[in-house]
């Protein structure tokens, strides 16, 4: 191959200035792409994050209770009320938390009591939503402990943790008391800490509180209403969830069941991507391809020379193939410079009123190596049809001219 | 002196099966031997440079056999042309056919790099010896479009040299040159005939190097006319 390499760099370096231009061409495509993928990435991250920060992958409910129709079979009824859902138990968790923690796909799963009740401070009120956790357990569900804005991250007997919104509407602050009141009971707690959950709906609604003080609260005593549940591939949790609702008489709800619009957008997103990455691709190969096209005709006497001193028709190709797969290799290098370039620019220049940076965007290696790899695959591609017309150049008529 | 090609029947047709198909050699017969110095004459569109292509395995007969070494050549067979080209033939061209973009021991050195072989150490020692002999050695690392023609000549000659081929093929290697020049490529040809054991063919219009050469073939309109020995030598 040496000789291949040897031609390949020379026959570049030779067209210096057509080289230049179009190894700039694959440097900016390149970067168009990577730059594109790293932004949409870290929208997406960003979006996940902040609508699902406080929400588990999978949630697995009871079953909703439905009216059984008692009379005879071939009765028709006019109309058939729907039944009203009261809180339940979902039955057997605990046996079922083990099962489930089994499952390969399943990082973390934690139970939880939750129920509607109503925050009282002073004259004023506000209708809340009890979630009663395994404070540990439920961190490693939605990472709650980096949500904390003031105050402790613990939620001993009488304590609770309440959302930013809730406790501005409510005045209170971290040490201030309030009483919690459901249809079946009311008591006071200490407020430990205020998390921002990352949506103002949920931060106006959240209180958290020890699980067996929501039980009581809400009139279920040892039981859970809802199981949540971490899978490793955020993207995978509907699968996940619909394998794991085959097994028990249990309702899996996935967050892509639950925030169908999100997912179609991000869905949307990441095809309007791969469009971008595939046209790039294209003009990219293109590119290439003419300037080597070129190339062959310019060269057409050397090619001619070397196949009548001795270089077989394989050398030729190779020749050819070498230059697109250098022309990409060399490109998409530069390119992932000038990405991370933009990057830098976009991180400095686009910021929110504090300063920071909207969003972090950020450059995975995976994403450098796998451009750069995909560069020199396209453009040893490219080199395919200039290549195979140099290697069928006729030797003795390619002297002649 | 054993024989070193053959030559049987060779015809070469151009457009076959169209209306302008025109057959410009019609059954060659010719024989060489090993370390011959040839020249091959003839009037401009006799079928010269068709023959020279042909004996160099650069395009087909019509029909016709060629046989190297007593080896028959199969043409339909790529790869062992390449293989008899880089191995049994040197080429020197009229415009000398150099590449541009290497230097002139790169050039000469070019057929051992198609071929795999090393270029550094002792082949790099001997491209250079045969620059010197050449007279080029001072001149070997400038581009070879830094060289004046008769200088790009001399390269072409080190280069169709390099591997010490069986035969050199020749097609007019001082047609673009001045007389002083082209005697001196000359004689450089006739000394490398000598000293390698170098068969050449050399295809010439010049009556001059023709009658220095030891045998002379002549070729008219696609028929060896006359093939006779130099009775000067």
């Amino acid at each position: 191959m040496k000789f291949e390499f040897t031609l390949a760099w020379r026959f570049l370096r030779e067209g210096r200035f057509q080289s230049a231009l179009i190894i700039i061409g694959v440097a900016v495509g390149v970067a168009v792409v990577i730059y594109i993928s790293a932004l949409i990435l870290g929208l997406q991250a960003n979006t996940i994050n902040r609508t699902l920060g406080a929400q588990a992958h999978i949630v697995i409910k009871p079953l909703d209770e439905t009216v059984r129709n008692v009379l005879p079979p071939g009765t028709t009824l006019a109309t058939i009320q729907p039944k009203a859902q009261r809180l339940r138990s979902v039955d057997n968790w605990q046996v079922l938390m083990p099962a489930l923690a089994a499952d390969p796909d399943v990082v973390a799963v934690s139970p939880m009591a939750s129920g509607a009740a109503i925050a009282i401070r002073g004259e004023a009120n506000r209708a809340i939503v009890l979630f009663g956790v395994e404070l540990d357990r439920y961190d490693r569900i939605v990472e709650l402990s980096t949500k904390l804005t003031r105050g402790s991250f613990r939620l001993n007997a009488g304590e609770v943790m309440i959302g930013t919104e809730l406790a501005k509407d409510l005045g209170v602050d971290v040490g201030d008391r309030l009483r919690v009141l459901t249809t079946t009971a009311n008591d006071q707690f200490q407020i430990s800490g205020i998390v921002d959950l990352g949506s103002r709906d949920l931060n106006r609604r959240a209180l958290y509180l020890p699980m067996r003080t929501a039980q009581n609260l809400l009139g279920i005593p040892g039981g859970a209403t809802n199981i949540d549940i971490r899978v490793r591939d955020i993207f995978s949790a509907d699968g996940v969830a619909k394998r794991l609702q085959s097994v028990g008489l249990v309702n899996a709800e996935s967050w892509m069941q639950t925030n169908g619009q999100l997912l179609n957008a991000l869905q949307a997103q990441g095809v309007s991507t791969t469009i971008i990455r595939v046209f790039v691709s294209i003009v990219v190969m293109l590119g290439i391809a003419s300037v080597l096209v070129v190339s062959v005709v310019q060269k057409r006497k050397e090619i001619g020379i070397l196949r009548a001193i001795g270089a077989s028709r394989g050398q030729m190709t190779r020749v050819f193939l070498l230059q697109g797969a250098l022309v990409g290799f060399v490109g998409s290098t530069l390119g992932g410079m000038l990405a991370a370039l933009l990057v830098a620019a976009f991180s400095a220049l686009v910021t929110n009123s504090a300063g920071q940076p909207l969003f972090q965007i950020e450059i995975e290696p995976s994403l450098l190596i796998s451009s750069c790899l995909i560069a020199t695959v396209c453009g040893t591609l490219a080199a395919v049809a200039p290549a195979l017309r140099a290697s069928k150049l006729d030797p003795a008529q390619a002297i002649r001219v | 002196m054993s024989e070193l090609l053959r030559l049987t029947q060779i015809r070469k047709s151009y457009g076959i099966g169209t209306p302008i198909e025109t057959e410009v050699l019609h059954g060659i017969d010719l024989v060489m031997q090993q370390q011959e110095f040839a020249a091959l004459i003839g009037p401009s569109g006799s079928g010269k440079s068709t023959l020279l292509n042909i004996i160099g395995l650069l395009e087909p007969a019509t029909q016709g056999a060629i046989s190297m070494q007593g080896k028959a050549i199969n043409y339909t067979d790529e790869k062992t042309l390449t293989q008899q080209r880089a191995a049994n033939l040197g080429f020197v061209f009229q415009f000398h056919h150099l590449l541009p973009a290497f230097s002139a021991i790169e050039n000469v050195m070019m057929p051992r790099l198609i071929n795999g072989m090393s270029v550094t150490g002792a082949a790099r020692t001997e491209a250079e010896a045969l620059l010197d002999a050449v007279g080029l050695k001072k001149a070997m690392n400038k581009k070879t479009s830094e060289l004046s023609g008769g200088m790009q000549q001399r390269v072409a000659i080190a280069r169709a040299l390099s591997l010490k081929p069986a035969l050199v093929l020749a097609d007019e290697p001082t047609g673009n040159l001045d007389t002083q020049t082209s005697d001196e490529i000359f004689k450089l040809l006739r000394r490398f005939n000598t000293e390698f054991n170098t068969a050449f063919l050399i295809v010439t219009h010049d009556p001059r190097l023709a009658a220095r050469c030891d045998r002379i073939v002549e070729l008219v309109d696609g028929n060896i006319a006359t093939d006779r020995v130099n009775p000067a030598h």
